[in-house]
């Protein structure tokens, strides 16, 4: 399995802070996006907003970035902190 | 030593574990605030939601950037979560080093950075409700202009 998080604004819209996600080979973390954004109408508007950043392993990355079993996927919007 | 705490924290306390060492000349510090984000609402304060384990994370990688940039001796992150009210601390920021050049440029290097790179964020609390702040350009801009300046 997969664990995903959501944050902040993410968190709200979607209200859900977390889920698994079967694991599959091959994944990326666009794919997850794109999946999840299959949910329904507020889910693809949240999921695709262009702004979206990613972590994987609590570490930001790209939309590339491959994913397997036991990875920690989480999405969120930019930081505001200080 | 980085924090990432509900509680309130005192600065006198947190500038004599810096300044404990003979060695420095320079200990600096950064307290950030909540503030009216005067965007015309009432503000009364702020909710602050973090990514706990990826949040202390980055606040380490931000400090071990520092350490290669500049010579530092004691460095102190502390970030406050939760409900704040206007007024409140939200952020410290202390770096002792041998030289004040060093440690002002450290100092104002960490804050930089943990604005953009670290996984905080701040909701406004208003008289007419809540509303999550949005992240500023300017803010990016200043660390990219950082990444130019320390490569060069």
């Amino acid at each position: 399995m997969i664990k995903v998080l959501f944050f902040a604004r993410l968190r709200e819209q979607l209200s859900t802070d977390s889920l698994q996600l079967p694991a599959s080979e091959n994944m990326t973390t666009e794919q997850i996006r794109q999946q999840l954004a299959k949910t329904d109408p507020l889910w693809a508007k949240a999921m695709n907003a262009d702004s979206l950043l990613v972590a994987v392993n609590q570490q930001v990355t790209d939309w590339s970035h491959s994913v397997y079993a036991g990875d920690e996927v989480a999405f969120f919007p930019p930081v505001t902190g200080g | 030593m980085i924090k990432v705490q509900h509680e309130d924290f005192v600065v006198a306390d947190e500038y004599q574990q810096l300044a404990n060492d003979n060695q420095d000349g320079a200990v600096v510090t950064f307290v950030g605030k909540v503030r009216d984000f005067n965007q015309g609402l009432g503000v009364q304060g702020l909710s602050l939601e973090h990514y706990p384990g990826m949040t202390e994370k980055v606040l380490h990688d931000i400090e071990a950037k520092a350490r290669e940039h500049w010579p530092l001796n004691n460095v102190t992150i502390i970030h406050r979560v939760g409900d704040l009210t206007l007024g409140e601390q939200i952020v410290f920021i202390g770096v002792s080093s041998a030289h004040r050049k060093a440690a002002f440029a450290a100092c104002e290097f960490l804050i930089d950075f943990l604005k953009t790179q670290a996984p905080f964020w701040k909701k406004e609390l208003t008289t007419k409700g809540s509303k999550w702040v949005d992240a500023k350009a300017s803010d990016d801009e200043i660390t990219q202009q950082w990444s130019k300046k320390l490569i060069n």
